[in-house]
């Protein structure tokens, strides 16, 4: 989610716009000990010399990168947030969470991007409360009951909203857009009651959609916001987490022509229902199933993982500088003129590409059985067989556009397996082009 | 020349088939012997009288002492060859050339496979470690992608390709159930078969080979020597493999309706033994029936249906055992299973019989009776786009 979220980022940005440094946060991290980011970054195939780190481990770490990334005066910063809720079956955070991830990327003027929002104040206030918590390992948080935190949270809001208006040299009232994110909904609500902001200028709240997203949440509500923010208008976003955060924009000219490649509200009408309850609990890991009478998937070895990173993470193959031929994965003899070593990296990962014949394979392994599978042509040329997701496996035909998605394979030896799929293309601006 | 071949300048003197089977109670080494004691007796020689060995097996045992050990070979040179499903094949290409070249006198080639030990669904390969990006389809799904593709170019309604795949495996359940030899000796209805749970893609359990044990061996000497040991030996009068780039798969212009490296190996052979119509030349041909839309393919890329027509000339029985050119006669990958080793000597095995007038009545091919005296055994290793292809032709007469 963290690699899909970036592209979108990337790709609603001028071409050839390379971050200089990325923080990728998140409460669900995949590795410990190792970065994660790095998978992130491979996947992106940003520069060898882009910096990139999490910052993990809470709701908080996501709002605080995004404000390292702010206060920086570097160029451009990719700031994801990504985040897994999980929960224990049948409760609460089970019910209200939601998975999702969002991106922004941060520059100063001076970098020559086109800016949609300038910070005009933030601030926060701190404080060390125990009202939701996990320890490592463990899939459900634990929370005390629902009215403390609603006690401890507020003034906290209050006193750090108060802060960054007075910064701000503004009043409540000349607050355009007010979103309140956290992870505490009461004290969200309780916050907004009283915050003194215009009746509609509160931001729609994306739980019932989306549910609470964790470390992504609050990016995503921001990116809403901006998504629907018109020139001159002041966004406001509170965070509750262990404290509060306030982050106060304005809104430049740049929005009035803005088209994302894909906005919040495009992905949430895009969702597919009928994700069955069984499939679900199976990609947490909170049901084991039958598997397959086949040998378990093995672990990708890390030497040759090494040596194709490009391929595997950033899904670069090679182009035959003698006759133009693409090759995925990169081969060092072409198919077509066999010439030798006459290749240049070419990544395909935002090449849309087209179903030339597929199959459903119900005996091999998958965290989502059926296993979809297509050989799919590249605009452009080159060709590659993969998995197909996100896909009803009765509807796919010959002809069918996809186009690839960056995704955990399986997890074996302790390894997850990150690679690439297919799936149909999605609305936002490559389906309305399509769509012509 | 792409090849000179060896026509007629080696002859099977001798061969053995194991039954082809759930073998709980047999190991690849009890296999072996009993194949190789089949061929042995067949040819009339003994142990002592074979100079070398090539000992094809995908993984059911490595290196010549897979063999030399539980026969107890004196010192005897043993290859082991894997070259995927065409394993038992090579290993019968490969002691072919020993004796044509004059290194030896007398070579046999055997195949084995020993699947059912390791309690899977359907064949497990194993692949070096790697980067975990190939795409870890089946088998059965990796050949279903012909369905689509077929279906597409030729505007075959999908529910009637369903029809010929069906054909295909009853006519092959049909002969294997007059095989005693085979796995599954039971003819099966048509509706059985249709109805048959979905494994990939259209593929039913019934469109897929099945899992086996089995072993089968060839004796060979050079022709001029084969009436020491046989009256009605068994000539070679061609032998052709194509291991393709494997560029299906990254290639655009590859459409998966054909197998290309069948295209060739099947043109090289026909060179080879001199064939220029093989639909009306050939007697009973052997085909890698892994998978229904496997052999209605194959049809096509040996030339026994033109281009796009396959799919009706199933349907009209041409390939049926008194049909123009009977295929797989003897039940096929679909009634034997698929042990990897022993298949392409299984094939053979049949060309051994039914050409040399051994089969029995209720399965003895019709095109015998006009005449024809070939018999063409074909294997594939891999998948469309991406594979390996032997063709050989063998036949019960010298060369005029």
């Amino acid at each position: 989610m963290a690699v899909e979220a970036a592209r979108l980022a990337l790709r609603s940005a001028p071409p050839g716009t390379s971050p200089q440094a990325l923080y990728v946060s998140t409460t669900s991290p995949p590795y410990l000990d190792k970065t994660n980011a790095t998978a992130v970054h491979a996947a992106l195939g940003l520069d060898p010399s882009t910096v990139a780190a999490d910052l993990n481990g809470s709701v908080r770490s996501a709002v605080a990168a995004l404000g390292l990334a702010l206060d920086s005066a570097g160029g451009p910063v990719l700031v994801v947030a990504s985040d897994v809720r999980t929960g224990l079956a049948g409760g609460a955070d089970e019910r209200d969470g939601g998975d999702g991830a969002v991106a922004f990327l941060v520059g100063p003027e001076a970098s020559g991007l086109p800016v949609l929002a300038e910070p005009m104040a933030a601030a926060s206030t701190t404080a060390e409360f125990l009202d939701r918590w996990r320890t490592p390992g463990q899939i459900a948080s634990r929370v005390w009951e629902e009215r403390f935190g609603e006690h401890a949270y507020v003034p906290l809001a209050e006193a750090a909203f108060t802060h960054a208006l007075k910064d701000a040299g503004i009043t409540a009232d000349e607050i355009d857009v007010l979103v309140v994110t956290g992870t505490h909904s009461r004290a969200a609500r309780r916050f907004l009651a009283v915050s003194g902001v215009r009746r509609d200028a509160v931001a729609p709240d994306l739980t019932p959609s989306v549910g609470n997203a964790g470390a992504a949440h609050p990016g995503l509500a921001l990116a809403d916001a901006l998504d629907r923010a018109a020139p001159g208008q002041v966004v406001a976003l509170v965070t509750l987490a262990d404290g509060a955060d306030v982050r106060v924009f304005r809104a430049t000219d740049v929005v009035a022509g803005y088209a994302p490649a894909s906005t919040v509200a495009e992905q949430i009408r895009s969702g597919r229902p009928g994700l069955s309850y069984a499939a679900f609990l199976t990609w947490r890991g909170q049901l084991v199933r039958e598997p397959p009478r086949r040998p378990d998937p093995e672990a990708p070895a890390a030497p040759p993982s090494f040596r194709s990173e490009a391929w595997k993470l950033g899904f670069t193959g090679s182009r035959c500088t003698s006759c133009g031929t693409r090759h995925l994965p990169p081969n060092r003899v072409c198919v077509n003129c066999r010439v030798v070593d006459q290749m240049v990296p070419e990544r395909l990962a935002d090449v849309p590409a087209t179903v030339a014949t597929f199959t459903v394979d119900r005996l091999a392994y998958s965290l989502s059985p059926p296993v979809v599978a297509a050989v799919v042509d590249f605009d452009g040329g080159g060709r590659f067989r993969c998995e197909l997701t996100d896909v009803d496996p009765e509807a796919v035909a010959i002809g069918d556009r996809v186009e690839m998605s960056f995704r955990r394979l399986y997890t074996a030896g302790g390894v997850h397996n990150y690679f690439w799929k297919a799936r149909p293309v999605r609305a936002g601006r490559d389906e309305r082009e399509e769509r012509g | 020349m792409a090849s000179n071949g060896i026509r007629d300048r080696v002859a099977i003197v001798g061969m053995g088939c194991t039954p082809f089977g759930e073998h709980w109670d047999k190991g690849a080494d009890t296999l072996l012997i009993d194949a190789a004691t089949d061929a042995f007796g067949s040819a009339g020689v003994s142990v002592d009288d074979i100079d070398a060995f090539w000992l094809g097996t995908y993984g059911s045992g490595i290196s010549g002492l897979t063999l030399s050990r539980p026969l107890k070979l004196d010192y005897k040179p043993v290859s082991r060859l894997e070259n995927m499903c065409a394993t038992g094949s090579e290993a019968f290409r490969n002691a072919c050339y020993a004796v044509a070249s004059g290194a030896y006198d007398m070579a046999m080639a055997i195949g084995v496979e020993k699947l059912k030990d390791s309690g899977f669904s359907g064949l497990v390969s194993t692949r070096p470690v790697d980067d975990g990006t190939a795409a870890s389809l089946t088998a059965p799904a990796l050949f279903s992608l012909l369905s689509p593709a077929y279906a597409h170019k030729y505007g075959v309604d999908q529910a009637e390709l369903k029809d010929v795949f069906t054909r295909i495996a009853w006519k092959n359940h049909h002969n294997g159930a007059r095989n005693p030899r085979a796995q599954f000796r039971k003819e099966v209805a048509k509706e059985d078969i249709a109805c048959s749970p979905i494994v990939a893609g259209p593929l039913g359990i019934f469109d897929c080979s099945g899992v086996s044990d089995g072993s089968a061996a060839a004796v060979v000497v050079r022709a001029e020597d084969a009436h020491r040991y046989c009256d009605n030996p068994l000539y070679v009068k061609a032998l052709s493999f194509a291991a393709g780039p494997a560029a299906g798969p990254i290639d655009p212009g590859y459409d998966y309706t054909t197998f290309e490296e069948v295209v060739r190996s099947a043109a090289d052979a026909y060179t080879q033994a001199g064939i220029t119509d093989p639909r009306a030349e050939i007697a009973m041909a052997e085909v890698h029936d892994c998978f229904t839309p496997t052999e209605l393919v194959l049809m096509e890329d040996l030339g026994f249906a033109e281009r796009g027509s396959a799919w009706k000339e199933v349907l009209a029985g041409t390939f049926d055992l008194d049909g123009e050119l009977a295929v797989n006669p003897d039940g096929g990958l679909k009634s034997f299973g698929h042990p990897i080793g022993a298949s392409g000597l299984r094939m053979l095995f049949e060309c051994w019989l039914q050409l040399r007038g051994e089969a029995p009545a209720d399965r003895r091919v019709a095109s015998l009776d006009r005449g024809r005296t070939l018999g063409l055994t074909h294997n594939l290793g891999g998948s469309p786009g991406e594979c390996v292809s032997f063709v050989s032709v063998v036949g019960s007469q010298p060369s005029a």
